[in-house]
Formats: structure tokens, sequence, C-alpha cells
């Protein structure tokens, strides 16, 4: 399990595997170095919104456009926790953080369809409130043979929550059992009604070869080419 | 099979050392002028069963060689000045949490874009101090394409040995212009690989290592030895700690683990030292220049002597300072406006004077342009060496050449 | 793990087990159980059960607990799983 630097990627210290915990943002290259020598291993990236999105969504867009076997959990808290509360890229327009002292003036990502575009095969959506559903998400992920990614959104209480008067995680799990909506839910429901919510469930789920198939076959080729 | 004569560029003889050490991963971004050694391992690695991949960039790069060695395989990355600059969180990284991994600077004008089909040699402090804070790093020099094909051998050699990153660099003559090498003479080089764990996977403590060596045996990622590896901090056990004297205690094995096996690190090539009055101090690629001034300066009736470190770090401090108590002046030249003249300095203690040569017109140092400088220093020290007169950094032959 | 009160009128069919060390008193678990059988208690509001035989094993408090600290076991008596 790899994770980056943040609240999220503090979670390979407690399991017991293989765990690397490496620089901020890059844990998706160090997984993909993992993979690629030893294509056996079931990799797993742990990793947050700013992690991922900010300093790492170079990375993240190419480890999806490469469609390697990877699987992403990504923590969606809104804010980069560990450092206190700054604004991240998936910070809703007009909230506050710590560096967004008058509302935040940017658009934030969707990191689903951010993912889906740039080649993941598999993306999904869970909360910490639908804590039954979120293990089957990640377990269809795992087994998906290809890039996968499941965003969870999460709460920070500490900072996002207090700053931006949602109130404890109490507050903050239910404001997600009431915002989140499946897609069949979402196809009934009009624009406005969906206007502040999300979907959670599986997104996207698409066969094409990984990463690793497509290279052994350059192996193959290539051993050929020298016989 | 000795007598295998080749005609290589310096990149080839490079990506070819790789594959004998038992390099089978390569991650790289295109940079002039080191791409030629990403180029030929894209179509060489596959074919001995390794993997080669373009990164998006060079911190991945970095990264990817990270993990591929964690999971067990030799790894590599090649770069230059701008790309070397990206890589030095990651590297510092590989250093801290000890993965053997070697990455190539192949070095061009600098800083920024610079000139990049020019020589330089303006990354030697960056190649020992680029990353932040207090780390072990081997840095080696090559001055021929023979170099770039045996040092990488070595560079593998010593990473795996001392689980430590190791640094070649080059430069862009060195690493394009072609030389004969004879490919069947090095086939008998030793091939290191890391010291796995003897103990059991419950018994594993990723960072114990003996105190005669200071390097924790390494079990592969994947082979049932389930720890923790991280770039905070860490005990023994690999998970992170804060205790004080556990801070301490890693510190002072990363720096021992290179600080007391100099000897088998620290690698010069020495030429007439024996009755050197005066000693150039010259590596990579200007050492060629300087061992040609050197013999012509002996013709001329000079005793001139030549110091080519392959290690640049650490640094051949014994030897300096040695050196220093038998010389009247030492002369460094260099394509950079004086660096491992400062060291050189540092080392000989004031037995000798010190006078750099600074060339940065990101061309090669002609051996002319070394002889005059002999010439000057020799000319100086037979009349006296007064201090007002001392030879400058860019005095003699090589201003003439810079106009 | 304590468990701090078991009813006396009939065994009670499932164990709710509270790590008092490990339970930081979110109130996670008290506001999302069904039942209404969990209660913040004391200086630091960590959980306690207040009647452990309406406890319908629904594990909503164990699965939403941040920190581990709360469990549903079947009682002895109770061999249903």
């Amino acid at each position: 399990m790899v994770s980056g630097i943040g609240c999220s990627s503090r979670a390979p210290g407690y399991v017991d595997f293989n765990t690397l915990h490496t620089t901020h943002g890059r844990a998706l290259p160090f997984a993909t170095g993992i993979k690629l020598a030893k294509p056996e291993m079931t990799v797993i990236v742990v990793t947050g919104d700013g992690d991922a999105t900010a300093i790492g969504g170079n990375h993240l867009i190419h480890a999806a456009r490469r469609n390697l076997d990877l699987t992403v959990v990504l923590f969606n808290n809104s804010t980069y926790g560990m450092t206190s509360g700054q604004y991240s890229p998936t910070t809703p327009t007009g909230a506050f953080g710590t560096t967004a002292p008058y509302g935040n003036a940017e658009q934030p990502f969707d990191i689903c369809n951010l993912a889906e575009a740039a080649g993941a095969t598999y993306v999904a959506r869970g909360t910490t409130y639908h804590a039954k559903v979120l293990p089957n998400l990640i377990e269809k992920a795992i087994s998906n043979k290809g890039f996968s990614l499941v965003e969870t959104i999460t709460q920070c209480p500490i900072y996002f929550g207090r700053m931006n008067k949602i109130g404890n995680s109490v507050e903050m799990m239910k404001w997600q059992k009431e915002h989140a909506v499946t897609k069949k839910q979402a196809e009934t429901m009009s624009p406005e009604e969906l206007a502040d919510k999300f979907i959670i469930g599986e997104l996207c789920h698409k066969t094409k070869p990984d990463y690793c198939e497509l290279y052994d076959r350059i192996i193959e080729k290539a051993q050929a080419s020298i016989k | 099979m000795s007598g295998n004569i080749k005609l290589m560029q310096g990149n080839e003889a490079c990506a070819e050392g790789a594959i004998k050490a038992g390099c089978r991963f390569f991650a790289g971004y295109p940079i002039t002028p080191s791409s030629e050694v990403a180029e030929i391992l894209a179509r060489r690695l596959p074919q001995v069963g390794g993997k080669f991949i373009q990164m998006e960039d060079e911190i991945a790069s970095m990264a990817a060689v990270c993990g591929a060695s964690l999971a067990g395989v030799k790894s590599m990355t090649a770069t230059s000045g701008p790309g070397f600059s990206l890589k030095q969180e990651n590297l510092g990284y590989a250093s801290f949490t000890e993965i053997p991994c070697v990455v190539v600077n192949v070095m061009r004008g600098g800083p920024s874009t610079g000139s990049p089909t020019s020589p330089a040699q303006g990354d030697v402090m960056q190649a020992r101090w680029g990353t932040h804070g207090d780390h072990p790093i081997i840095v080696l020099s090559c001055s021929s394409v023979k170099d770039m094909y045996e040092l990488t051998i070595r560079s593998f050699n010593l990473s795996e040995r001392f689980r430590v990153p190791v640094i070649l660099l080059s430069d862009e003559i060195v690493a394009h212009m072609r030389e004969r090498v004879d490919v069947g003479a090095l086939e008998s080089l030793e091939i290191f690989n890391r010291v796995k764990p003897a103990c059991p996977p419950e018994e594993y403590q990723p960072y114990e290592a003996s105190p005669e060596t200071d390097v924790p045996p390494m079990a592969n990622f994947g082979e049932g030895y389930r720890y923790h590896i991280t770039g905070l901090t860490h005990d023994e056990s690999g998970f992170t700690t804060q205790k004080p004297h556990k801070v301490a205690e890693l510190h002072e094995r990363l720096h021992r683990k290179i600080e007391n096996h100099k000897d088998e690190i620290i690698e010069t090539r020495n030429y007439y030292l024996d009755d050197a009055q005066i000693a150039v101090f010259a590596y990579g690629s200007t050492a060629r220049s300087a061992l040609r001034a050197v013999r012509e300066a002996r013709n001329r009736g000079i005793k001139a002597g030549l110091i080519q470190p392959v290690t640049i770090w650490p640094f051949p401090d014994d030897l300096v300072h040695q050196v220093a108590s038998q010389v009247d002046a030492f002369i460094v030249p260099e394509m950079n406006l004086g660096m491992m003249v400062r060291e050189v300095e540092r080392a000989a203690h004031g037995q000798a004077e010190v006078i750099g040569q600074s060339l940065v017109t990101w061309e090669l140092f002609t051996p002319a342009q070394v002889l005059s400088k002999i010439e000057e220093v020799f000319n100086w020290i037979t009349s006296g060496s007064t201090s007002d007169s001392k030879p400058s950094r860019t005095s003699g032959a090589l201003a003439a050449a810079t106009e | 793990m304590s468990n701090s009160n078991s009813s006396t009128a009939s065994q009670p069919k499932y164990r709710v087990l509270i790590s008092q060390e490990w339970c930081k008193g979110c109130g996670i678990c008290i506001s999302f159980c069904p039942k209404n059988i969990l209660a913040a208690e004391g200086l630091d509001q960590k959980v306690k059960v207040t009647d452990e035989s309406l406890c319908i094993n629904c594990t909503m408090c164990e699965v939403h607990c941040p920190d581990f600290a709360i469990q549903i076991v079947p009682s002895e008596a109770n061999n249903e799983r």
C-alpha cells in the first residue's frame, strides 16, 4: 500500500502489508514503479484531495491514461487537514479555508469525471457515512484489472467543518447522508434538485488491457526481434 | 570473450553497462544530452526481460525508480541539469530510506535552460547537496566512453552495497562522443547484489544494521517480509519516531555508512605525482585535456602531476591532504566558476597554493589552456610566488580564449 | 473491552463491546444508533450502552466509528452467527 503526504496518507501505518509512505503527491509514480517491477503484487494507493489532485494531479491523469493496474482510494475532505485547513482543488467555490479567508474563488475538480476522462477503467464514489457500501466499491476496484479510483467523501470537522460552520463530525456525516444520491435516483431528478447533490456508487466500469499486459507484449516483440 | 572491441557512444555505453550490471528497470524523461540512454534502454531492456517507462516528468521518473527498486529490481534513471533539479526531493527520499538506485546526470551548460548541447560541470555541488538536509550520497564522474560503461556498473554495485543512491556524472562531450571500448575486457567485472535478510519475516527489522556495515539487509517488497517505509524520521522498525536519540542514531548511522567505508568507495587516477611540484586536480572531460597538458609540461621540464577523482563525493580528502605536503601548488581547471577548487583548498589545509581555472564558454578545455596555466603558475612559483601576483581564476591564455 | 451494562430480564442477544481507551467521544455512534441505546458519559463524553437488550446488531455504530472503539458480537447464549 503506497501513500503520499497528508491525513489520508497515514493509513499505511495501520495495515499489515508492504507499506510505503512517500513524498507529497508522488504516491502514484512510486506505485507505478512497484507494479511494473512486480506485476503480481496488488498495489493500492491511498491519497487525499490535495495530495492527488493538486501537487499530484499530473501523476493522477497520467497513471489513469496508462490504465496501470492500480487501485486509488482517495480521501476527499476538501481541505489540507494535516497543515491545518488550507483550501484544496476540491474545496467548493465560496467555502472558507485558512488560505481562503474571503471564500474560495476557484472552481473545484470533479475527481471522478477527471479520472474517467483521463482513462481510468473503474471509477466509483462513496462516503464515510455509507460505510457499508464503501468496502464493496473498493473490493470491485481492486478486482478491476486496470486503473481504478474510489473517491471517498470524508469529513474534516476540525478545520473544514469548523471554518465552514457545518458542525461536528456527526453533522458532517448527516450532510453526506442527505446530499448523496444513487445513479438511479439521480436519473429521476431535475438539474435544480441535483445542484447540491453528488452521485455515489459505481460510476464507470470499462474493460481495457492494462499497462502491464500491454508491456508484456512489447517484451515478446523485443525478444522475438533478437532471435 | 576478451577482445570484443566496440565503437560506442557514451550514452550507449552507459545503457549497456546498466544492463550488464543487472539493471532491469529504467524510468526517464527526454532531455538533451541524455535522451540516448532512454532510447537505447527502451529498445534493449525488453529484450532482456526488463522494463522501460517514459514518465510524465523527472519527479515521476525518480519516484518510479524508487518503487521498482523496492520491489527488487535494479533501477536507473538518466537526466541532465533541469531534470536533475526536479529529481532532488525524491533523491533525498531514496537516500533517507536507503533505496539502491542510480541517477545518471549528463551535465550541460547551466543554470536554467542554459545550453543543452554544450558541456559543463556546474552540477557537482548540487550532486552532493541538491536535496535538503544531511544525507548520504555517492557521486562518480566519467571522463571517457569506457567510464560510462564501467562506472555505471560500479554505480550499481556501490548503490546495492551501501543502499544509497549513486549519482553518475558525465557531460555532453563524454556522453555524445564515440570511442572504442573493449567490452570483452570488462566482462569479468564483479556484479554486487543487495544483501538479503537472514532472519525470518517475523523477526525482520527493516532498518537494523550491524555495526560493521551500518547497512541494513534489504527484503524486497512482495517476498513475504511485510514492513513499513516512510520518509519521516524512523527507527529500526521502519515506523516513524520523534525520540531524539533515535533521530540522532539514524542520522549518525547514515553518515557512518559512507564515512567509514571511504577506502572502498573513493577511487582516483593519479599520474606523475611522486616528484610533482604542481598537481592538477581535474575530473570528467576536463581530465582528458589536463592529462595531455601535464605530459606536455613534463616535456618542457615542469614537474607536473594529475589527480583525477573518479569518486567526486565523498571527496578524496586524505589524498589531497597528503599531496598538498609534497607540491607547491594545485591547479583546479573546471567548466564552472570554481566549485571543487574549494574542496581542494579545504583538504590542502594551506600546505600548498590552490589556484582555480574557470572556463564558462561551454567549450571543452583545450590541453593548451591547461598547459598555459601550468606554465603561468610554474613561473609564479619560481619567481617567489608573491601573493599580489598570484595567478587568478581566469588569467593567462584563458583570457585570450574568451574573447 | 468493557461492557458497562447488561440487562437482567433475559440474556441479551448481542453484546456491545466498547474500548474506553480508543473512544474519543466524537458521538458518531450515538447519533446513528437506530435504537438510541448509546449515550455519552462523563467529562470525556465517552460512549456507554444504556440497554443492550435492545441492540439489533445493525452495526451502524461499528462501521462508522473512526477509531474501531465499538464492536457488536453475538452473546454466548445466542449462536446466531
